[in-house]
């Protein structure tokens, strides 16, 4: 390269031919900005497949999101309890709690650490079967009532006393899980428990800045 | 691991599994290989949270574990298989095709094991069952023996396959020898194992039947209840077959769009003599003779002996390459030229992309380069007949896109661009992945688009959902029609238009997906057949 110095001066090392324009054009000009997010197409889109097996699968693809929804893998993590502990806490169990998995997997097929306790399914309403006998006679009722009240107390507790353990050790204890259902009749009051909504929602959902008031 | 495809693994993730299992399998995907204590402090998620997201995704084979670097006496290790998570875009085309080929009971039976992960024969023929007899008319019943009969088709075409043993320690059921876990980075192959595709044998006689109580259906059985001879034996997909099919299916129409109907027919008796005889990874199929394929062939393509014999070589002259010829004895021996169709319908797909995108005389130059590999700027415009500025433009704007790549070939030691070539060049391979990157970061928009339309409009939907719950509820109980309308009207006609283009978009975005994934499958079974190959 030293030695072409001398030669023409006013020669570049390159020839302009090579580069693929004329001396006189304009070159194209400098990017002052980054480029566009949405650059205008040149060429529109080709349109999408149409056909009955393209419907059936974008059927069956909406189906599979939502069914997947409603699925014991579907992990929501349990809502940490932010306000005061309140009475109907102890009625409304049908959230989900971190330490219990909702469905039994083989646990030969998985490393023994991962255990973790089952819950067990909620019992249907043959279970509330003989306490509907039990309702014509009101002054029966209300002690047996009292006495689910004391049973209830003592297996919450003792499920609270327990560690994580194996499957194995869940059929020796009593049902602890809390499991009855939300049906009327077995709380002997009026009020169906799933209609009751005791506001912890209020004003938990509302996370993003919204510049509206709320009423 | 590339940004799009861990993107898109947690995107999956989060529609399937939720935002824990998500942030949960993002990082693993991240970090490689960790163990559940590692995991759990990185997170800083609950530990109990992080074993059930493990537990979900072991169920579903997404996850692997093993004994970790420290050997069997050290902490177990987790990795995360993304092609598997990749699979979740692809669960429709597997349900439907197992519709096309086995009824709907064939298609529940596949939908039930993909969204448990892996299932026994008895649990999935019960459930498959019950489901089908719901939805009969009243009185009919669907018996047990069906679903087992057509169970047992799915695993003799080797499309259920039985989910590999563990060699566990820590089993307690045996208290033998400790065997160590495999090490986390072999995972046993499900075909390793002799007995992959042998069934079990379970006592399975019996039906639901319905009641004529119209509400309630009262489960009687009718013959021998199930029993459960079969547990611990866990069937799961065997992607690799759909995709050995779907494979199969792109060539079959490659076949029928390039030539005709017949020669289609011709190729598809050909895949289908050896389906079972060619190994998956094959290059090429058992070479078969002309004279076996015309036994083959179904009498109702009526192709005589001559016409098969014209189209099979028209077939092997085809500078597609679908079909070679490799002997003459037997009336010649032929065979389908896998890897090769799969080259070539990549590249089909590159130039599409390539003129849809940039128009085509753009496609032309990169055809172009594609067939005579390296050539100068002047050549270019001489070869491909475009003026010299509007060849220098496509070109540039090509490079750019990283389509076309430029070599420098020097005639002197230095550098210098007066005398140096400069060639443009297309390399199949690496554009292939490039287009494979862009196709993920595609899917990956089209759901968040999906996930942002739904979050703006959710007031709408809930109250939408809302309402056709009151509407079904009032229908059951036997409303009047002035009550049903008066619900209807609940929503306002502006908002029932928001609501028709809301759920127009997202039956656009979510077709769409399904196209992408096609693609994506195209070019990863191309990337795919030239690894195996080397």
């Amino acid at each position: 390269m030293a030695g072409s110095r001398g030669r023409g001066r006013s020669q570049f090392s390159f020839s302009v031919d090579a580069l693929g324009f004329g001396r006189g054009d304009c070159l194209p000009s400098s990017a002052h900005t980054p480029s566009p997010l949405y650059p205008p197409m040149q060429f529109r889109p080709v349109p999408l497949h149409t056909g009955e097996e393209v419907d059936y699968m974008l059927a069956l693809k909406q189906e599979l999101r939502a069914s997947s929804k409603n699925l014991p893998f579907h992990i929501k993590a349990a809502r940490t309890k932010t306000d005061v502990a309140r009475y109907s806490d102890k009625y409304q169990n049908g959230e989900t709690k971190n330490n219990c998995i909702e469905w039994s997997p083989d646990w030969s097929r998985m490393p023994k650490e991962l255990c973790i306790k089952v819950r067990k399914p909620r019992k249907t309403v043959i279970g509330a079967k003989p306490q509907l006998t039990r309702k014509p006679k009101a002054a029966a009722g209300k002690e047996e009532v009292l006495q689910k009240l004391e049973k209830r107390e003592e297996e919450q507790h003792s499920e609270e006393e327990e560690d994580e353990e194996k499957k194995k050790q869940n059929e020796e204890e009593p049902d602890a899980d809390e499991d009855y259902d939300e049906e009327e009749l077995e709380d002997e009051t009026d009020y169906i428990m799933s209609y009751f909504d005791n506001g912890e929602d209020f004003g938990a959902d509302s996370e993003d800045n919204m510049d509206e008031a709320v009423y | 691991m590339t940004t799009q495809e861990v993107r898109l693994c947690g995107l999956l993730l989060q529609e399937h599994f939720g935002n824990v299992v998500e942030k949960v399998g993002t990082h693993l995907i991240r970090s490689g290989v960790l163990t559940l204590r590692a995991l759990a402090h990185e997170t800083k998620l609950p530990l109990d949270l992080v074993k059930k997201s493990l537990c979900v995704l072991v169920q579903h084979g997404m996850c692997t574990f093993g004994a970790g670097r420290r050997g069997p006496a050290g902490p177990v290790e987790y990795r995360i298989n993304c092609e598997h998570v990749f699979h979740m875009l692809r669960y429709p085309r597997y349900i439907y095709t197992a519709k096309s080929l086995y009824g709907d009971t064939g298609e529940l039976i596949v939908e039930e094991i993909l969204q448990r992960g892996h299932m026994t024969m008895s649990s999935t023929v019960k459930t498959v069952a019950d489901r089908l007899t719901h939805n009969m008319p009243e009185g009919q019943s669907m018996d047990y023996s069906e679903v087992v009969s057509v169970f047992s088709q799915l695993v003799e075409t080797h499309f259920l396959q039985r989910c590999p043993p563990l060699a566990s320690a820590g089993s307690s059921s045996s208290g033998a020898v400790d065997t160590p876990l495999p090490v986390a980075t072999q995972p046993t192959e499900p075909e390793s194992h002799p007995d992959c595709y042998k069934l079990p044998y379970i006592n399975l006689t019996g039906q639901l039947l319905q009641s004529k109580h119209s509400s309630h259906t009262k489960k009687l059985f009718s013959g021998q209840p199930l029993c459960g001879d079969d547990d611990g034996i866990y069937w799961q997909v065997n992607f690799q077959r759909f995709h050995l099919h779907f494979r199969d299916q792109a060539i079959i129409s490659a076949v029928s769009c390039k030539l005709d109907q017949s020669s289609s027919e011709i190729v598809r008796t050909m895949l289908r003599m050896s389906e079972v005889t060619t190994p998956a990874h094959a290059a090429f199929t058992q070479a078969l003779s002309a004279n076996e394929i015309f036994r083959a062939l179904l009498s109702s393509y009526n192709i005589a002996r001559p016409i098969l014999d014209q189209y099979l070589s028209l077939l092997v002259d085809d500078p597609m390459e679908f079909v070679g010829k490799t002997g003459d004895s037997g009336g010649g021996m032929y065979v389908v030229n896998l890897h090769r169709a799969l080259a070539n319908l990549a590249r089909a797909t590159l130039e599409s992309v390539v003129q849809e995108r940039f128009g085509s005389r753009s496609a032309r130059i990169f055809r172009l380069l594609l067939r005579k590999r390296h050539l100068e700027q002047k050549q270019v415009e001489d070869f491909a007949m475009i003026p010299a500025k509007e060849a220098k433009d496509m070109l540039y704007k090509l490079l750019s896109e990283n389509l076309v790549q430029l070599q420098e070939i020097p005639k002197t030691p230095d550098y210098a661009p007066s005398r140096t070539f400069y060639l443009y060049t297309v390399n199949q391979l690496p554009t292939a992945r490039l287009l494979l990157q862009h196709c993920y970061k595609t899917v990956g928009n089209l759901i968040e688009r999906r996930l942002y339309e739904t979050k703006e409009n959710k007031r709408l939907l809930e109250k939408s959902q809302r309402i056709e719950a009151i509407l079904a509820s009032l229908q059951a109980t036997g409303a009047e029609a002035a009550q049903l309308t008066e619900v209807e009207e609940m929503i306002t006609v502006p908002e029932r238009q928001q609501l028709e283009s809301l759920r127009h978009h997202i039956n656009k975005l979510d077709s769409s997906e399904n196209q992408v994934d096609e693609t994506i499958f195209l070019l990863k079974s191309y990337i795919n057949s030239t690894q195996a190959s080397r």
